[in-house]
Parts: C-alpha cells; structure tokens; sequence
C-alpha cells in the first residue's frame, strides 16, 4: 500500500513539476514577473505556423527537365543554399527553406521549393529576390581616366568626412572602380575548391565552358597586371566583390585559379557560392502564396488557446460531476496530460497551426474515453458485489483490449494522414497521434496509480456513493 | 435489447438519411475549395470601404471578371478569383484600392496553382481509401481468434459499412449546408472514421467477451446485453467529445469552425451507428447465417 503512495506520489510531483516548467516557459502566464527556472524554460518556446504566427509562404516549381535525373538532388540542394542565402539578406528570423518531391510513382517527379517567411508580409519584395536568378559577375578595372576620377572622389568624400562637411556621393563613387565585362555566371561550369601543394593554402579552381573560355582567355589578355573583380548578386546589394585576384597572365585554357588570403572554410563557402552563381535549375515558377497577418495570426492562436481552456474546463466539470472520486482523479491525469503534451510539443518543436490545436483539443476529449470505460467497468463489477478495490482491478484489467484496439484504430488513420499530407494536415495528424498514444498512457498508468493510493476499502455507503456514478444509486 | 429487436425501424431511418445524402450530393454538387480546384482567397481589410458596385466595376476593369465579393464584418472584403502570380497580385492590390486611392490592408492571401490543387485531390482520395483499408484489416485481425458463430472478417466488413454510413452523411449535411469542401473537410472526414470505428470496436469488443463467457445461447441476446453494457460508455464518451469540438467551435479561430462542424456532426453519427447499425447488422448476419 506505501509503495503504491509513495509511487502515486512521485508521480503528482513529476506532474507539478512539468506543469512548472510550462509555467515558468511563457512569460505571458506569470504576466512578465521574474521567476525560478525561467532562463532555461525560456529557451524552449511554442514553435507557431504561419497561420498563427502570420507570414509568407511560397512554393516554387522548379524546372530540372534540362538536367541529368542523377544530378537533378544536387542541383536542388544547391538551389535551397541560393535561396537561403537570398532570404538571409532580407532578414528573418527562422525561415524555412525545403525540398520536396512529389510524384513519381503516377507521374514525373516534380521538384518544389518550399519558402517560409515568419513574420514578413511584403510578398512583393520576397518574390523579388528569390525569383531572381543568382548572378555571378566578372567586372574588369575602368579606364586610367575614369579610375582616376573614382579616386579622387574617394579622396574628396574622405577628407570631406574628417572635416565634418555635409556628405554627398557623387555618381562616380558609385558606380566604383569596377566596370562590367561580358562574362558572367552563365559560362561558368564549376568551382572546385584544391589546396596548393607545397603551402597547403586553399585554392579555387573555376573552369568555363567552350565560349566562356574564350571570353575569360579576351578578358585576362587585356587586363594583364590588373583585378578581375568577381562579384555574386551586386544589384541585390552586395557591392564589395567576393575576390579581386590580380591577372598575371592571360589564361586560355579555360580554367583559372583564385588565390587570395583566406581560410578554408571561407574558400569552401566561396566555392559553394560561386557554384550556385552557376544556374542551379532551367526555371523556377511560384504556384501556390499564402499570407497571413499578424494580427489574424494571433487572433487565431488567442482562440484557439481560450478554446483549449474552456474544453479543458467543461472535460472537467463532467467528469466530477458524473464520475465523482474517479472523475477527480481522470481530472488530475487529464491535467498532467496536458502539460506533458505541451512539454512535447515544445522540447520536440512541434509547428502548431490552427488545425493543430484542433487535433490537440480534440485529442483532450478522446484521452477521457480510456477513463470513462474503465469507471463504467469499475462500476459493473461493484454492482456484482466485489470490494472498492478488486473492482477497480477487474475495471483496468477488462477495460484495457478495448482501449488498446479502439486506440490504434485512431493511431493507423493518423499515421495515414501524416503520411499523405500537406504541412497543414501534418500539423493535425501529428498532435492527434501523439494525444491518442500519451492519452493511452495517461489513463493506464496515472489513472490507475492515483486510484490505488487512495484511503478507501470496503462496502460502505459513502465508498460506494464516491464510485458511484450519475444520478443512480448502486446497492 | 429493444434495438436488436427493433432494428429494422433503425436500418430504414439510416437508409434514408443515406438516400438523402446522395440526392444532396448529386443535386447541389460538391462545392469544392480552392484547396482541391485552385484559385485564390483575398482578404482585404480597409479604412473606408467601397461599395460592391464599385469594386466589381475596377475588378472587371483589371481583368478579374467573375470575381468572387463579399463583404465581411465592417471593413473587410474576402475575395475569391483564379491562382494569382505575384503580376496578377499586384494587379489585384491595385485594383482594389481603386488605384491605391484608398488605404487598405492585405490580410490574408491563399493562392493554389491547379497542379497543387488536383494533386492535393488525388491525396484526399488515396488518404481516404488507405484508412478505410487499414481499419477493415485491423478489425479483422484483432478479431481474428472469434470465429462462431460469425467469423471475424464479417466484423471487419460491417465495420466498413459503418464507416461509410458515418462519412456519407455528414458530407451530405455539409453539402447541403452549402458549405465548402477542402482538405479541413478531408481530415474531419478521415478522424470521423477513426472516432467511429473507435466506438464500434468497443461495443464489438464486449461482444467478443461474452461470447467468450458464453453468457447466452443465443446471439441476439448476447448482442444486446453487450449493447446494454457499453451504452453509457458510448454516450459519455461521445458526449465529451462532443463538448471539447463544441468549445472549439464557439471560442476557436475561424479556421477551425467548419472543421468542428462536421466532426461533431460526424461523431454523434458515428455513435449512433455503432449502437443502432453495427451490432443488429452482426445479428442480421448470425440469422441468415444460421438459416
């Protein structure tokens, strides 16, 4: 009998100490007020969908049919770096860029971007940079004269800085000291990053294709002695070139090599970009948008939460009301359930949409059915004159095949929509089989250990009020 | 038990509802989503709302002829045309603010290409073929050691009969109801059937134990005295769950609403299908078995 109180015990404080941490988690619950434990709850937060969050999110068809089917994996994961990289400049936080793959077994596999924007609602603009195709440029020094006139603008505006006077930049400063040249990302065929043999400095090799090396062998002919400045995505801002090696003689064979002081993580970073400035896929075409506000997000998040709470409550006042002691009981177990599937969604980073908390809600109500048979059976066997206790044992012992069928009945269609769905219906499915297995948990093992911890033996009337149920008497 | 023997009043009442079902179905049509036939949903909310002559009258001008209007609460406009490309959104942004001439607000945008749109259609379909398949193996399997008087696959197949019976009339309400039908609709449908079966496993279960027991000679009686048994259970059961989607539907996010619509339309179904329908169909089966 200790043993099982002790063990009912342990298990309420597991329980308090979980609903603490969900607690101490979210600023919002103790209304901004410092408290223990906060600094590590915190690092775990609710990971919210778009729809609740409000946000972009985009899908891209690509198009690969120019590409070999063996290289169509690289080429879109080289895609996913470019656009990630793209997304970096405009500055979100936590977006989402996936591959995904449909098809191929009814039809031709077709390869989709997937872009997630949290907390951006200028679709405009984020259309815009990733829909361009990341362009790599090769630019040759201008004129003496031109040169000339940049530097003394350089001249002029730093010393016009020092002195404090009003600033203005004049259109050869902008333009730089940099002029562009036909060659461009369009001839590049690779990037391969080697090391130098004898000083083990990294080394990046481009390699041109047949006019691209003509191009190269015009361009480093003319410029001997001078920079050849390679630029990625200059009209998107990035005006410093990613390397400007200084040409020491012209180059024919269509391979030409950077040197330069950098580390190897920096050279291989380098390569990775200079590889995607190479066209990854032939196309790449938006066809699906979805946006939502913030202010719609949280009205939505804001709902559902309250619909939680009040489920919660009415699951509750139920359950005492008809159940008594065990509908007590089935309360607490409920309650723990739904700070362990909190826990869960916030350790594993569960995205929770609209749908689903519906599953989740949902699932609130289905966990109290694993309880209800096992009091209904627990009543069964009072009514046939078995004590308190061995009736409570016969309950969970013949209750239990019918929760475990019905149960993975649920399990199978929810698994079946994970499978097949879209990231909305995911979200659902998810939250829903994890309710249905935790529930299952719940009501067998918390249930039943606060049940059997309880002070209560025997025939008499008021035991057999406390496990009676509804509004009839057992005699 | 007065359903077992009541039960051709019971069988008629859901072959009717079914039959109504259908004629809904095939009179007034699915009214399919965007989700499942592309196009897109614009919500715009403004400072001064135009009136629906007017918009209609720059959306024709811009292209969007046929255009879905409609005015919701006091400041907003919920917009239904074709798929929009980012040129068609802007075009779209434009019209309705007259030409930026009113200050307006975009809220929310839902655009699905038609390959998107079919491909999630063909999914909905497999989805719900693959859960109906592995529910009817799963029942027969977990059923598989009672085979007197009735053997186990009949269980598996009147639970599929139950299914069907708890999807075809809630998506007949909701069509008739006008609703639309999209992948929210899809995944209400699919838990429906894991709530129902869910239910009929327990009755059938209870019928699995005192068959065991050999309670009584005859099935019909053992039927309804399992039905007697597990008849709380069922009604609490579906009661909570019917309270928690009630919740939802009244204090969740819009979302969500039809969602818990159907599910609790679906799931008082399903309840009753498995305690009017699924255990007197076993006995209907066990008579003309025996004959």
């Amino acid at each position: 009998m200790w043993k099982t109180r002790i063990g009912a015990l342990l298990l309420l404080v597991i329980g308090a100490g979980i609903g603490y941490f969900i607690y101490a988690s979210e600023p919002a619950l103790h209304s901004g007020k410092t408290v223990y434990g906060q600094g590590f709850a915190e690092k775990f937060p609710f990971k919210l969908g778009l729809d609740l969050s409000g946000g972009v999110q985009l899908v891209y068809q690509a198009d690969v049919s120019s590409i070999k089917p063996e290289e169509v994996k690289d080429a879109m994961a080289s895609l996913r770096d470019v656009v990630e990289r793209r997304i970096n400049l405009f500055g979100v936080s936590e977006p989402v860029v996936q591959i995904e793959e449909k098809g191929g077994i009814t039809g031709p596999v077709e390869e989709r971007l997937i872009v997630e924007l949290p907390g951006i609602t200028d679709v405009k603009k984020a259309v815009e940079m990733i829909g361009q195709t990341p362009k790599l440029e090769f630019m040759k020094e201008r004129s003496t004269a031109e040169l000339e006139k940049y530097n003394k603008a350089i001249e002029k505006f730093k010393a016009d800085q020092a002195a404090g006077k009003p600033l203005n930049i004049p259109a050869e400063l902008l333009a730089g000291p940099y002029q562009p040249t036909e060659l461009n990302g369009r001839f590049l065929e690779r990037a391969v990053l080697e090391f130098d043999q004898t000083t083990r400095a990294p080394i990046i090799s481009l390699v041109f294709n047949e006019h691209g090396s003509e191009l190269f062998a015009k361009l480093t002919k003319e410029n001997i002695g001078k920079p050849i400045a390679i630029f990625l995505d200059r009209e998107l801002g990035n005006s410093e070139p990613i390397s400007a090696p200084v040409v020491r003689e012209a180059i024919t064979g269509g391979k030409a090599q950077i040197t330069g002081k950098f580390t190897t993580i920096e050279a291989r970073t380098l390569v990775g970009r200079l590889n995607s400035g190479a066209l990854p896929v032939d196309k790449l075409e938006l066809v699906s948008t979805q946006t939502i506000s913030a202010p719609l997000g949280a009205k939505a998040l804001n709902a559902g939460i309250w619909a939680g709470v009040w489920g919660l409550l009415i699951v509750a006042g139920f359950l005492i009301v008809w159940y008594r002691l065990p509908g007590f009981v089935a309360t607490i177990a409920l309650l723990i359930y739904v700070v362990l599937m909190l826990t869960l969604f916030k350790f594993f980073h569960i995205t929770l949409t609209a749908a689903g908390i519906a599953g989740f809600i949902l699932s609130m109500g289905m966990a109290v059915d694993a309880n209800i048979l096992i009091f209904e059976r627990t009543k069964e066997e009072l009514r046939k004159g078995h004590g308190v206790h061995d009736a409570i044992i016969e309950g969970f012992a013949r209750a239990w095949t019918s929760i475990r069928d019905s149960n993975i009945s649920s399990i199978i269609t929810a698994v079946i929509l994970f499978w097949f769905g879209t990231s909305l219906i995911k979200g659902f499915a998810l939250t829903f089989g994890l309710g249905v297995v935790i529930s299952m948990f719940s009501a067998i093992t918390l249930s039943r250990a606060f049940l059997f911890a309880l002070p209560v033996k025997g025939h008499g009337t008021f035991v057999r009020f406390l496990f009676g149920s509804g509004f009839l008497r057992i005699r | 038990m007065f359903i077992v023997k009541y039960r051709k009043i019971f069988f008629t009442l859901s072959a009717i509802t079914i039959a109504l079902s259908f004629y809904a179905m095939v009179v007034k049509g699915f009214n399919a989503s965007i989700d499942f036939a592309g196009g897109s949903i614009m919500e715009v909310s403004y400072e001064k709302r135009p009136d629906g002559d007017t918009l209609k009258a720059s959306l024709d001008k811009a292209g969007f002829e046929g255009a879905h209007i409609q005015m919701a609460g006091e400041s907003e406009v919920m917009l239904k045309t074709k798929a929009l490309s980012e040129t068609d959104r802007q075009a779209l942004v434009a019209a309705l603010s007259l030409d930026g001439t009113l200050k307006m607000e975009e809220k929310r945008l839902n655009s699905i290409g038609p390959t998107v749109g079919k491909e999630l259609r063909n999914n909905a379909w497999k989805a719900i073929v693959l859960v109906i398949l592995g529910i009817v193996l799963f029942v027969a399997y977990a059923f598989r050691k009672v085979s007197e008087p009735i053997s186990s696959w009949k269980y598996g197949a009147i639970t599929t009969v139950t299914l069907l019976h708890d999807i075809i009339v809630p998506a007949g309400v909701f069509v008739w109801m006008g609703k639309e039908v999209d992948t929210l609709f899809v995944v209400a449908l699919l838990s429906i059937m894991g709530v129902s079966v869910h239910d009929t496993i327990v009755v059938f279960d209870r019928i699995r134990e005192n068959l065991k027991n050999r309670v009584s000679n005859d099935f019909a009686t053992t039927v309804g005295m399992s039905l007697r048994q597990t008849f709380t259970r069922s009604i609490n059961t579906s009661l909570t769950v019917m309270l928690v989607l009630a919740t939802l539907f009244f204090f969740g996010p819009a979302s969500t609403k039809d969602f818990s619509l159907i599910l609790w339309i679906g799931i008082a179904i399903g309840t009753y299908s498995s305690v009017f329908i699924a255990s007197p169909l076993l006995v209907v089966l066990e008579k003309r078995q025996s004959r």
